[in-house]
């Protein structure tokens, strides 16, 4: 990360050369299985029984959550503290586990992304495109330009309010507890727009296999130019209150650090990896939807700590704002749904008119549409990191198999690595700059 | 016009101020000034479990500002909370965590229930989910939606408000041997979208 | 039949007359809708993802599993046996910007494969929920207890004949008895 003058992050590396071999750092300290490791490996039972009695031994264990003003969620952590330091610690989830996969086994292939948008709820639409394309890809079907063009722009929107969501509960956790209202006030704009364009302000349900649910409305040209009008100088304001100041440095730079070949080992990806100075962004290397159509820039961090990662982040608003304003000049007109009328239900007008139309509805809507045998994997780049989507389809109108990689899940890992030798307070730094998800965790 | 039962005219005090009320003090029953201050100052504590957390945060945040009925500090320590909103889905493994924190908070306490997941399972009737935390806490309004936008859930909070203020709470309490009960209806969506930004 | 899959699928230069089994890394290679899919036995599991890091997939993406318990039929390239259990690994090259898969047939008599944590250390956490999720036990994996269901849960939900647990629901207003 470069920092000009007037204090902004702004600015990327050049990405890694892959001729020339870099080297990515250590990774045996994620290779631990014994005492020395930084995961505490113990069960309820096991760690009940834990012996910290020795006068010598200054070490206690101590839980953090499922409820606690952190806010992100029902991660509980249990941590073994020698004084305010954390020596090992060890991640608990599943106090939001839902099911969802089960669910999903027994729902049509239309009402799949209700199911899989709520597991990622600050991002939803990412999981409905994962859903959907893995749906279009066992389907073998095209769909049409301009609901590629659509989805991009939601995505796009979304990963900006994704953002200023991390941007506001990562402010109240370092402190800044007036980076919760500043950040929820611009996530407001851009949730306001998304009510226009899908109808709902969050699990949207709008992203569907085919296309789009409905077509973009009327004046969402000036809706979208006006946010990107505002956005700029507010996220300013956020550098200003910020990135310079001295005690959000002390905070957060050299916490949590980790090297690329740590994050490479434990399959961590997004905002995570990037910070280490890797370049990899599905977007740009893997590109699916339109992103090969549009120019911009994926931004990495130098010393994978918690720094990075914030600015990171800030900086992707920006960078997503940029698409956003090349999506408005380059949107096709054109069909926002596929028209195979075994998959896309008929307009509601001519169920009227015609049968064909009405019993296509009742089929789809009850029956759901039956996709041929199969199986995929499809992955796309969402604001955590890459969110992927296996479903294997046995020939019925509901998925055999529907399994979400959840990015927060695999970047959970991290957590502990980073927390080592680190104080309370930075533990809480570390898991916000994680920014987990705990519904994609847990599914 | 104060809500307090008051003796004689106070219809005076926005132009004179205190000395536009006819005595210069008020009265009222203790009972009356004990459910208003509940009212006033139900502090939530922070319960928030998925979706519905983040339009909770967000109705707690600068557009929809629960501040203005005193409700911007969410407690996390449940023995300062009077009020806990269950905003999400309820797994079979968080139910103890939910019943511990509920049994921790202080009397008087009160109980929300924030969307479809927390009232009744939501669209997960599955084995992981708890079907409606009303099996594990008493609740007292049900707040349905998925998830509520923050204007449902303001309505939910008020309706609680109101009807701890004048006393139907714990009329329905005693009826029921559990939480009031009490189920408000959808607000979402009823103000057009409009553009509030400015330079 | 055991000793002809072992053959065929080892012996990649030689295969036998009969078989048009592809191979690559010495297991049996399939395309799935334009993806490539290894099958490797479990025997093999290792030595192939070992064949497959050193050649730069380096990033373990995905462990999940399927319960092939109410679909038998499925695309298996010609010599792999299928089990009740698959074992799906999704593996990342960024330098070939390439995916790759392998599925790993596990039979239900026996649910054990061996841990790709040495070789990936992210896998601790998907192989926990695998076999959370399966019952499929992992061996040599450094932590394998449950991590979504309580640990005292008994169990595999996502197996086919544990059942989905939903409650009847009654509607206000619904016609019927009540």
């Amino acid at each position: 990360m470069t920092i000009t003058e007037d204090n902004s992050a702004t600015g990327t590396d050049d990405t890694i050369d892959d001729a020339a071999p870099v080297d990515l750092g250590d990774d045996s300290r994620v290779r631990r299985r014994d005492e020395t490791s930084a995961v505490l490996r113990y069960s309820e039972a096991a760690a009940a029984e834990l012996d910290y009695s020795d006068e010598n031994d200054r070490r206690m264990m101590i839980n953090m959550g499922p409820q606690h003003p952190s806010t992100h969620g029902v991660l509980r952590l249990m941590l073994e503290l020698e004084g305010e330091t954390v020596r090992r610690s060890k991640p608990v989830v599943g106090y939001l586990h839902t099911g969802m996969e089960k669910t999903g086994e027994t729902l049509s292939y239309l009402q799949g992304p209700t199911n899989v948008t709520r597991m990622d709820y600050a991002a939803p639409l990412f999981s409905e495109l994962a859903f959907s394309l893995a749906t279009e890809k066992l389907l073998d079907i095209e769909v049409p330009e301009r609901a590629t063009w659509i989805r991009m722009l939601m995505c796009e929107l979304n990963r900006m309010s994704s953002h200023l969501l991390f941007q506001a509960t990562n402010g109240m956790d370092i402190g800044a507890v007036g980076m919760m209202i500043y950040g929820w006030r611009e996530r407001e704009e851009v949730l306001r727009l998304l009510e226009t364009i899908t109808g709902l302000r969050m699990n949207h349900n709008y992203i569907r296999p085919g296309g789009v649910a409905v077509d973009l409305p009327d004046g969402w040209r000036d809706d979208v130019l006006r946010i990107l009008d505002v956005l700029p100088e507010r996220l300013d304001e956020f550098d200003g209150l910020l990135t310079g100041q001295p005690i959000w440095r002390e905070r957060l730079q050299g916490v949590g650090v980790v090297n690329t070949a740590e994050c490479l080992a434990l399959g961590v990806t997004g905002p995570l990896l990037r910070s280490t100075g890797y370049a990899w962004d599905l977007r740009q290397d893997m590109p699916y939807l339109a992103y090969d159509e549009v120019d911009f820039d994926v931004l990495v961090g130098s010393y994978g700590d918690c720094f990075d990662r914030y600015a990171i982040r800030l900086n992707e608003i920006r960078e997503s704002m940029r698409i956003v304003r090349q999506i408005l000049d380059k949107m096709p007109s054109g069909d926002y749904r596929v028209q195979d009328k075994k998959v896309t239900p008929p307009p509601r007008a001519r169920i009227d008119e015609s049968m064909e139309a009405l019993i296509h509805h009742f089929k789809i809507f009850t029956e759901g549409f039956k996709v041929p045998e199969g199986e995929v994997y499809v992955a796309v780049e969402s604001p955590r990191g890459e969110l992927g989507c296996y479903m294997v389809s046995d020939g019925g109108a509901h998925p055999y198999r529907m399994h979400i990689r959840g990015p927060s899940f695999v970047n959970l890992q991290v957590m502990s690595h980073m927390m080592q030798d680190a104080l309370v307070a930075d533990a809480v730094a570390i898991i916000s700059t994680v920014d987990p998800i705990m519904g994609e965790v847990d599914r | 016009m104060p809500r307090l039962p008051l003796i004689g005219d106070t219809s005076r005090v926005l132009d004179e101020g205190i000395e536009g009320l006819d005595h210069n003090f008020v009265t009222g029953r203790l009972e009356d000034l004990v459910k208003w201050s509940r009212a006033r100052s139900m502090w939530p504590a922070t319960f928030g479990l998925a979706c519905c957390a983040i339009e909770m945060m967000a109705t707690g945040a600068a557009h929809y500002d629960l501040s203005r009925w005193g409700m911007e500090v969410f407690r996390a320590s449940p023995r300062q909370a009077d009020l806990m909103i269950v905003a999400g889905r309820v797994s079979q493994k968080m139910a103890p965590v939910l019943r511990q924190i509920y049994d921790q908070m202080m009397e008087p306490k009160w109980v929300i229930s924030m969307g479809v997941c927390a009232s009744s399972g939501g669209m997960f009737n599955n084995y992981a989910i708890v079907q409606g935390v009303d099996q594990v806490v008493p609740v007292d309004v049900y707040a349905p939606g998925c998830p509520p936008g923050p204007e449902t859930l303001m309505h939910a909070i008020l309706t609680l408000h109101g009807k701890v203020e004048n006393g139907e709470l714990t009329r329905r309490r005693a009826v029921t041997g559990a939480g009031a009960g009490i189920t408000v209806e959808q607000r979402d969506g009823q103000t057009a979208t409009q553009v509030v930004l400015s330079r | 039949m055991t000793d002809e899959v072992e053959a065929e699928a080892g012996a990649a230069d030689d295969a036998a007359p009969e078989a048009e089994v592809e191979t690559r890394y010495g297991v049996p290679i399939t395309s799935s809708r334009g993806q490539t899919v290894l099958h490797p036995s479990r025997e093999q599991l290792l030595e192939t993802a070992s064949a497959l890091r050193d050649d730069g997939f380096i990033m373990c993406i995905d462990v999940t599993a399927v319960d092939y318990l109410e679909d038998p039929v499925r695309d298996l390239p010609i010599g792999v046996v299928p089990e009740r259990f698959e074992l799906v690994v999704g593996l990342l090259s960024h330098a070939r910007r390439e995916r790759v898969r392998l599925r790993v047939q596990v039979p239900e008599a026996d649910p054990t494969v061996p841990s790709l944590f040495d070789l990936y250390p992210g896998s601790e956490a998907l192989e926990r929920e695998t076999y959370d999720m399966f019952g499929i036990s992992f061996d040599e994996h450094p932590d394998m207890t449950r991590i979504l269901m309580p640990e005292d849960w008994e169990g595999h939900p996502l197996r086919k004949d544990f059942a989905v647990g939903a409650i009847p629901v009654q509607f206000k207003n619904a016609p019927g008895p009540r």
